[in-house]
């Protein structure tokens, strides 16, 4: 091997792009991210971005940044779904579509990917980020670093996800990636190595998030505040966090041992070689179905408080609220199993996972009961996140009503992997997760930014977004019952062309609801000084209300003495003050480890994709260094004094 | 009655779009085929009635949620003066109990069909009849399907001839990436993979021409991995049999080599077989490193050995 070889690894010029539509995408990504570059040093706002947000650690504003990236990945996760709809409505009965076999596989890859890993996984850490330590009368979460380190190697991941289209191509293989279709013999490049590293660094971020919200919650909640008197939504990422501390390295050692077969040609997963394909299927699964669980549990959260919030009324049932949560929790390690009911596993199997899968719609049902019956003698104000909460009980309902019928083995074995299959799943993610997330986007967005958002918009985005479901998804539960899978880039019965065509409309349709949730945001900022609103815009319930809009970046300059639930309302209602008292607090200094930490993570997937073995050893080096320099400063934290907040809230210390 | 209209507004406009969704939806369903609700054979059958069973024991749940939705949404709107305020309603061991008890009592009853139908239609179980069963080996190739008929002498290629009222037993592996073999209009879909030796049991209770699809992606040609089963007459299935064991190629690993190479191919083939042995040596060919003892069970009624999960 001479030096050259060693140094570009297996880098060629045949790597890049070469259909039209991936050429575009791969010019387009690059001017996007320089014209940003050109508006931040036009403006001069280099420093402002490094100081408030690259180097931050203040949890709302990772926060903010989770949602960000999130959001921007939800176009490019959409326009994948352009492109895989305008394919199935015109790829009919020998027609070409505007995309090739290859490209299309890729595409709906990359769609799964991104829209869990980037899109779902970031608006729920956004979220649970801005709102969470609020809620629980915190002022910060339990290792303010290790968030930002968190944040940062989920943005690699998200680099790497997106530079496959400008260098490399992405995975084939589903989101998924079931070998043998993405072991060496059948895709040998590096499509799939950029799948796989893409999900290993931001799922090592999730973990961390995970180890993260888990102690901020054990340990960080105000004074008074026991277990069950915590807002439902802390609740729910306490469960949520459990999941991923269980989940998430399974999926670490999963994709480590396919990377393995990849790059040193083991044998875990290759039949040829003694190993199993199977075990990788049943091991993806002991973490994709929790993950399913991981995403929703959050959202329903966030209902919690909504529905609470907008039928000012507490949440009904709240003990069996948490009951559900629990009981989902344990569950959902149990049912991995139904999502191959089809791999040839025995009678009484496939009947346990069916039963145990079932099961779960008991305590989901409960909690949509309990949100009903909080709406029950109300006195509801439909506001913007209760329009995405009622979608929400259409959609999900839906969803979840599917999903009983797929529970049933010798069902499922007619459905499994089709558009039926597709059309469910969509039913409970898009219905149950994004909805809840949108929700609390407009729900939380004047506590971090001190103004409200269009309502109008707001509700034209939900209202679009539900049409646009119903008629990008009923078809395909039609179409799976004609025989359509999934998958699909063509098809030669040209009567299921009209569905295809409806299911592309309702896409646009969702389209329409994205530009209005854009349009919306925009708007709100260009207006922001008409939105500009208190503390308190909804009468809430809960702490994070307690405190000015914009939050504080300590949060709360006193820290709430916990009495009851619903805190905030009890004072509210009785005309009480707060108890705490004013002390000193210290506050986390800003630090650009993470930051750094990341960009060496991201280098260290780049060398193994491309096998560029010195800049692994190098990457791996700085992360090493990088680390041990954070755990050598003393000097990460400085004091806020009483005199000073005193003087921040115009009182008398 | 200004106010009352204005109430009416939402509750016009939501009702007017459902409906107009609702005639798009019967529109669009007009005159069309649904292979799994329209089956052409007993273990589809079964399935579509388990099918609207479901769909029929769901609704007890999801039309009270939809109702109660509405009303609860119109009836405790702000708006509507007359809707009583009850702050204080946060818990009722009643209602509580009930709404665990109804989704306990329906996923009860769902259990029980559970427990049943995973045994009653159990891919691997056999299929019982007067007619005796047909043996058919499934090979999934990139980008075609094989099927061997060990016992009859024939092979094909992306078409599966079957006598109809005739119960098939399949057994299924692949020589490309996971595969899974279904035809909707029979029934019951199942997974192919190398090394492995999968069951199924299907059978035709008419005649006609069945689609049958490949459900799991196994590179690019699979949409085109397509093939269509053949429901005849026992006359007209055994004069296609003879025909094919007079008339054409016989299928040898050489022959088998050039249709493993991945390709699209749609067309419907038939070989005459002499080697009963090629689905074997299919199977093993992904078994030879596996360590002694691990799953190659020999099963002395097909004289051969196959891996596979039982």
């Amino acid at each position: 091997m001479n030096v050259f070889d060693f140094l570009i690894g297996r880098m060629s010029p045949e790597y890049f792009p070469s259909d039209p539509a991936t050429i575009g995408a791969a010019i387009g990504m690059p001017l996007g991210v320089l014209g940003i570059a050109a508006l931040l040093t036009y403006f001069k706002k280099w420093k402002w971005l490094w100081r408030e947000y690259i180097t931050s650690l203040d949890a709302k504003k990772i926060g903010v940044m989770y949602i960000v990236v999130a959001l921007v990945m939800l176009i490019r996760g959409f326009a994948d779904t352009l492109m895989i709809r305008a394919q199935t409505a015109i790829a009919a009965n020998g027609q070409q579509g505007p995309i090739d076999a290859d490209t299309f596989q890729q595409v709906f890859t990359a769609h799964g990917t991104i829209m869990i890993f980037f899109v779902a996984m970031g608006l729920m850490f956004g979220l649970i980020n801005v709102a969470l330590p609020l809620l629980i009368g915190a002022r910060d979460v339990a290792f303010p670093f290790l968030n930002s380190v968190s944040f940062w190697l989920f943005a690699a991941g998200m680099i790497l996800v997106n530079f496959a289209l400008i260098f490399g191509g992405f995975s084939a293989g589903g989101w998924l990636g079931y070998p043998p279709l993405t072991g060496l013999e059948y895709s040998p490049g590096p499509g799939v190595d950029y799948w796989l590293w893409t999900l290993q660094i931001a799922g090592v971020g999730s973990l961390l998030s995970g180890i993260n919200f888990f102690v901020t919650i054990i340990k960080c909640r105000a004074p008074g505040m026991t277990l069950m008197k915590m807002p439902i939504f802390a609740w729910s990422v306490l469960v949520t966090t459990v999941l991923i501390m269980l989940a998430f390295p399974v999926l670490t050692a999963t994709l480590a041992m396919l990377s393995l077969d990849r790059v040193f040609d083991m044998h875990f997963f290759t039949s040829t070689g003694g190993g199993n394909p199977m075990l990788y299927v049943n091991l993806i699964w002991a973490w994709g179905h929790p993950e399913v669980y991981i995403l929703v549990l959050p959202a329903f959260g966030i209902y919690s408080e909504i529905v609470a919030t907008f039928a000012r009324k507490a949440i009904f049932g709240y003990k069996t609220m948490v009951a559900a949560l629990i009981g989902i929790m344990f569950l959902s390690f149990i049912v991995w199993q139904h999502h191959f009911f089809t791999m040839g596993a025995g009678a009484n199997v496939n009947a346990f996972f069916g039963i145990m899968t079932a099961i779960i719609a008991i305590p989901t049902g409960v909690k949509i009961f309990n949100w009903l019956f909080t709406m029950y003698r109300g006195r509801i104000l439909f506001a913007s996140p209760m329009w995405w909460f009622m979608a929400f009980v259409v959609t999900f309902t839906i969803g979840g009503a599917t999903g009983v019928m797929m529970s049933v083995p010798a069902l499922d074995f007619q459905v499994h992997n089709t558009m039926f299959l597709v059309a469910h799943f969509h039913n409970v993610i898009i219905g149950g997760v994004i909805f809840g997330y949108f929700a609390g986007i407009t729900y939380w967005f004047p506590k971090i930014f001190g103004f409200t958002l269009h309502e109008g918009l707001g509700k034209a985005s939900a209202a679009l977004w539900q049409i646009g479901f119903i008629l990008a998804f009923l078809p395909l539960y039609a179409l799976g019952l004609m025989g359509a899978v999934r998958r699909i880039d063509s098809y030669t019965d040209p009567s299921w062309q009209p569905l295809f065509i409806v299911s592309a409309i309702g896409v646009m349709v969702i389209g329409a609801g994205i530009f209005a949730m854009v349009l919306q945001i925009a708007v709100s900022i260009k207006n922001r000084k008409k939105y500009v609103v208190g503390g308190d815009p909804w009468n809430g319930r809960t702490l994070e209300w307690s405190v000015p809009s914009p939050a504080p970046h300590y949060n709360f300059a006193i820290t709430p003495i916990v009495e009851h639930q619903d805190q905030w309302w009890y004072e509210k209602e009785h005309r009480q003050k707060n108890k705490g008292v004013l002390t000193d607090i210290e506050m986390p200094k800003n630090s650009p480890l993470g930051f750094y930490i990341a960009i060496a993570a991201g280098l260290f997937g780049f060398g193994v994709i491309w096998h560029l073995w010195w800049l692994v050893g190098l990457a791996f080096v700085a992360i090493i260094v990088l680390v041990i320099t954070r755990t050598m400063n003393d000097d990460t934290t400085y004091v806020i004094t009483k005199e000073v907040l005193a003087d921040e809230m115009g009182v008398a210390a | 009655m200004k106010t009352m209209n204005r109430r009416l507004i939402g509750p016009v406009i939501g009702i007017g779009i459902a409906s107009m969704l609702v005639y798009l939806g019967w529109w669009l369903l007009q005159g069309k085929q649904f292979d799994v609700l329209a089956p052409g054979g007993d273990i589809a059958d079964q399935q579509r009635n388990l099918f609207i069973f479901t769909v029929s024991l769901i609704s007890l749940v999801v039309v009270p949620v939809f109702v109660m939705l509405g009303i609860f949404a119109w009836k405790y709107s702000e708006k509507n003066k007359k809707g009583k305020y009850d702050p204080s309603f946060t818990h009722s061991v009643v209602l509580e109990s009930i709404w665990w008890g109804i989704p306990i009592a329906i996923i009860g009853v769902l259990s029980v069909v559970t427990i049943q139908t995973s045994h009653s239609l159990d891919p691997y179980k056999k299929i019982i009849s007067e007619q005796e069963t047909i043996n058919v080996q499934v090979v999934a190739l990139q980008w075609k399907w094989l099927f061997i008929y060990p016992e009859l002498g024939v092979a094909s290629l992306n078409q599966l001839p079957i006598p109809e009222d005739t119960p098939i037993s399949f057994k299924i592996t692949a020589d490309a990436p996971m595969s899974s073999f279904w035809v909707p209009a029979l029934g019951s879909q199942v997974y192919a993979m190398n090394g492995m030796n999968s069951q199924l049991n299907l059978i035709a209770s008419k005649q006609g021409d069945f689609k049958g699809y490949s459900t799991n992606i196994n590179g690019v040609g699979y949409s085109d991995m397509t093939m269509v089963v053949h429901s005849w007459d026992k006359k007209r299935f055994d004069a296609w049999v003879s025909d094919t064991k007079l008339n054409k190629p016989d299928i040898d690993t050489e022959l088998y080599e050039e249709l493993a190479a991945p390709s699209k191919n749609n067309q419907e083939l038939a070989y005459n077989l002499n080697d009963v042995s090629l689905y074997g040596e299919i199977v093993n060919k992904y078994m030879t490193n596996s360590p002694a003892g691990n799953e190659s069970v020999p099963h002395k009624d097909e004289g051969m050995s196959h891996g596979g999960m039982q």
